[in-house]
């Protein structure tokens, strides 16, 4: 096979202070240069999503007085796919007194990453987790709270300790909606422009910084340039690279494959999570996966028939002949192993025959010993809304017989490399939420992501871009600008593109096929060979995509196929870096196992001597092998160990 | 299954629209009601016609952007179900069913069943909110919130946002979802300063975009994924009377 990348010069974070971590984030502040208010209101921010990372943001540099600029693709705001997220969000509150604190918080990120997240940046995260429940009270989120009127908290997969707060099943809703209402409040005041049902396409970049999008009416198809002194891309993550995933039908990476085009560098892009808990696939015909939050590990008990092939109803099979797989090999975390730990020893159970339900993709979570100790409506109390999704789409009484579930692609730890300012390597391009890669290292922690897009939005980048804005004065621009005509000539081409080839396949047909592709070979378990294989795999059917697929309509329309034929175009570039990067990274990490890196009993084996980097990945052109930059990662506060859940 | 369905097709805001039939074929009870649509857009697409515009996202009954009324109901026959979650298996092989936008005044048809709901952001902005700064907050602890308020005011904050209550009620009243939110924010310790005036900004907004009066007909919650009830206007009109003596003064 001909060459697939090359190796550049390394990179490095060059914002983090000196000294000790829990000086850093203090001491950043306080370099950073500020802008008077008076000014603040000359500056403008693009501000593209409103998730959690995006809403917050927004909300809190319209506050601060500066010019937003806000996009979304859907019809509201509020729509964002953060507003699915269930389980709860986690803080170094230590309300119950269990030995939590911003060290441990921090500890088990780092740990639970399998060491390839960012010191810095970690314990920045762990620090301002309290300050986020802080804020979102003030702003009416309405979390479970105990009898005494206090807060509650469950605990969650990967840690022993009690911190994650929680909205019932709707916590994502719930943080979401307060971030909106933030947002609408700052429309009010008239600091933040939202511009729903428009799609970015493109990034403008003049003289070497971020200055504007492209983005594309939905509605009438009209391209519009916007541009401003810094650009925010809170876009969320790719896992629709998979077609089938717990993310939103419209879930994209557009917004951050365009940027790295324009030379953002684009981060571990193989480090992506499979949750444990979903519903299984049902047939052909599926469209999205749904997650059943990791949360009903805490009371659910995982197991499969101990005969291999046993087609039993569960109630039939006898306690003697079930095997509680995960609390028989783990004891320590038992249920709560996290989730690459959890999702790879359901699929050894259904490869070894032990698998339920149709096509033998399944495994039992099996709530019937907690509804017998708490009562079924302390049961219902906790999961109602996910029992009843549970039974919307199974058809199955999940109170009375074992839900069945699966693992699924969930979550992307990879983006864009951000330093410790959230800048990417575009100068004024910054990067908030999952959209970008810094903080879970090559696993996520369950409640971990709210978390993280919060304290970006709300803390952590408006502390940033100040000192951005305070030192790159930059001329004004108009859409007239050569770079803006250029970006905008970009996208018009490529969506008459799409509209000329009038082939026979429709766009679903192939990111079916494509997402069929990344599961097998870049999903749970990769090996060398699978992944080379895949990249041909991919480029075979990318170049078939841009011959034979089928964009119905015009440009000047509400154009939904369009839409998704942009999308699907995106994911074949980002699928092959994917595969490139799975290939090179040799050891098993995290969410990332490499058939040929285990250890004697079956567990990811890390190779810290080679690939305790972080890989960038630079685009070189379109027919040339991106380029890998390291980021050596430095520990200096945890000790590197062996991750061990037993 | 074999089914048909005859579907609401615009092309914009402009144009005139019409019911159309097409047949769908080997439709399995196990798809969900939109996965019918993607198999008849697929169907659409091959024989080079456009396929139907539909809003959905989530796929699974949080996001609020799914919105047909089906059968003559807003998200279809099942009772406190969004469009998406609805499934194939409650309807018979040979069935005709009907698949319509919301219709409402305030909602604009945009294209076939996309509508423009932006209304409902408008009343939000007015004043659906509790003025809390970004960045500096009081320590959450310090705010003890009985359980029963915290739990009154999440039953209340569930309201997905959908617009199904606007599209089922004969006035095109938006009062559910509207006290929906003076609920939420009403019943909290937090929310108490703004709360008259609140109820008060979003219910001139709410009239301002054409939304119709609550002549309290029921039909609102009858359809509403997430079941708020109908009280929710109850408490929303007492806060408004409240807000206005105070108004004049
Ligand atoms: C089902 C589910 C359950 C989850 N549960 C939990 C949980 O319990 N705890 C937890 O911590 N995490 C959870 N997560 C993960 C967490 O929800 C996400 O990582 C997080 O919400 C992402 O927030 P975000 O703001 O970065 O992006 P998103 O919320 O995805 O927002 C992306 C925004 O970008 C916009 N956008 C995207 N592309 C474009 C474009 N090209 N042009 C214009 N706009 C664009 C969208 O319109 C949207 O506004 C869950 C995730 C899923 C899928
Ligand atoms: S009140 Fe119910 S029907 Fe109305 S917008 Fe909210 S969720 Fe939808
Ligand atoms: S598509 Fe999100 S609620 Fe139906």
């Amino acid at each position: 096979m001909e060459q697939l990348f090359t190796v550049g010069e390394p990179i490095q974070d060059a914002k983090a202070p000196a000294g000790p971590l829990q000086d850093q984030w203090e001491a950043r502040r306080f370099g950073a240069k500020l802008i008077n208010p008076a000014n603040r209101r000359k500056l403008s921010v693009i501000m593209v999503g409103t998730g959690l990372a995006g809403a917050s943001a927004a909300a809190t540099l319209g506050e601060a007085g500066y010019h937003v600029k806000s996009f979304c693709y859907q019809d509201s705001p509020r729509r964002a796919h953060s507003i699915a997220a269930q389980g709860g969000i986690n803080a170094a509150k230590n309300y119950r007194n269990d030995g939590d604190s911003i060290r441990r918080l921090f500890y088990d990120t780092v740990k639970g990453g399998d060491y390839r997240s960012r010191e810095s940046n970690v314990y920045r995260l762990a620090e301002v987790s309290s300050s986020i429940i802080d804020q979102c009270v003030a702003q009416g989120v309405p979390f479970a709270r105990d009898y005494g009127g206090l807060l509650d908290t469950r605990s969650f997969g990967g840690v022993q300790v009690s911190r994650t707060f929680y909205a019932r099943g709707q916590t994502g809703q719930q943080l979401l909606l307060g971030a909106y209402q933030a947002l609408e409040r700052q429309v009010n005041a008239g600091t933040v422009e939202v511009n729903t049902r428009h799609e970015m396409l493109e990034l403008i970049v003049i003289n070497g910084k971020a200055r504007g999008v492209v983005v594309r009416d939905l509605v009438s198809g009209t391209l519009e340039t916007h541009l401003a002194d810094a650009v925010v891309l809170a876009t969320g993550g790719y896992s629709n690279v998979y077609y089938l995933s717990t993310n939103a039908m419209g879930c994209n990476t557009s917004a951050t494959w365009r940027a790295h085009r324009k030379g953002a560098l684009f981060a571990n892009p193989c480090f992506t999570q499979i949750h444990p808990t979903c519903i299984p696939v049902s047939g052909e015909h599926q469209s999205k996966l749904t997650l059943m939050s990791e949360s009903l590990r805490n009371d659910g008990r995982i197991w499969v028939p101990v005969k291999a092939g046993d087609t039993r109803a569960p109630g039939d099979i006898p306690a003697a002949e079930r095997d509680y797989y995960l609390e028989r090999q783990y004891p320590a975390f038992g249920n709560l192993v996290p989730r690459d730990v959890a999702s790879r020893a359901a699929k050894n159970q259904c490869d070894s025959g032990h698998g339920v339900g149709p096509g033998g993709r399944g495994v039992y979570l099996d709530l019937a010993d907690a509804i017998a100790r708490l009562g079924r409506d302390a049961i219902e109390e906790k999961y109602g809304n996910l029992l009843d999704m549970y039974q919307k789409i199974t058809d199955e009484d999940p109170y009375r017989v074992p839900m069945r579930i699966y693992p699924a692609v969930h979550y992307t730890m990879g983006g864009l490399w951000v330093d410790y300012d959230l800048e990417s390597s575009i100068p004024g391009l910054f990067v908030i939420g999952e959209a970008n890669y810094s903080d879970h290292g090559a696993n996520r922690l369950g409640a971990s992501a709210l978390m993280q897009g919060l304290a970006d939005g709300y803390f952590i980048l408006p502390n940033t871009i100040n000192d951005y804005l305070a030192k790159n004065p930059v001329a004004a621009a108009d859409s007239s600008h050569p770079e803006a005509v250029k970006a905008l000539d970009t996208v018009r081409g490529r969506l008459e593109r799409f509209l000329s080839i009038n082939g026979s396949r429709t766009v679903d047909s192939f990111h079916k096929e494509l997402g069929a592709i990344v599961w097998e070979y870049c999903g749970m378990e990769r090996n060398a060979e699978g992944l080379e294989h895949a990249v041909g795999l991919i480029r075979a059917l990318k170049e078939e995509f841009w011959t034979d697929v089928k964009v119905t309509g015009v440009n000047e329309e509400l154009n939904q196929t369009l839409e998704r034929a942009g999308r699907v175009g995106d994911f074949f570039e980002l699928a092959e870096l994917m595969c490139i990067d799975a290939l090179h990274r040799a050891e098993s990490c995290g969410s990332h196992f490499r058939t040929e890196s285990q250890t004697d009993d079956g567990e990811a084996l890390r190779d810290d001597a080679e690939f305790a980097y972080v890989a960038a990945w630079e685009f070189t052109g379109e027919d040339s092998p991106p380029r890998l930059r390291k980021e050596n990662l430095e520990y200096h506060n945890v000790e590197l160990a062996q991750r061990s859940y037993k | 299954m074999n089914i048909t369905v005859r579907i609401w097709r615009q092309h914009d805001r402009a144009a005139a629209g019409r019911m159309v039939s097409y047949g769908v074929d080997g439709i399995s009870p196990d798809m969900s009601f939109l996965e019918m649509l993607d198999v008849l857009n697929d169907q659409l697409t091959a024989v080079g016609d456009d396929p139907v515009a539909f809003d959905h996202d989530c796929r699974e009954g949080i996001c609020g952007m799914c919105s047909l009324v089906i059968n003559g109901i807003a998200h279809g026959p099942e009772a406190l179900t969004t469009t998406c979650q609805l499934y194939m298996r409650h309807f018979n092989d040979g069935d005709t069913i009907d698949v319509e936008p919301w219709r409402s005044q305030a909602f604009p048809i945009l294209r076939d069943l996309v509508v423009d709901r932006s209304a409902m952001d408008r009343i939000i902005q007015a004043g659906g909110y509790i003025s809390a700064p970004t960045g500096s907050a009081p320590d959450a602890a310090a705010t003890l919130v009985p359980k029963k308020d915290a739990d009154r005011a999440f039953d209340a904050a569930v309201c997905i946002g959908c617009g199904a209550c606007i599209a089922a009620c004969p006035n095109g009243s938006g009062m559910l979802f509207t006290g929906a939110k003076a609920n939420h924010l009403g019943v909290l310790p937090q929310g108490q300063t703004e709360r008259h005036e609140r109820a008060l900004a979003m219910v001139n907004q709410h009239d301002a975009e054409g939304f119709g009066g609550c002549t309290q007909i029921g039909e609102c919650t009858a359809v509403c994924p997430v079941g708020i009830p109908l009280d929710m206007i109850s408490f929303l009109n007492a806060d408004v009377l409240s807000a206005l003596p105070r108004k004049q003064d």
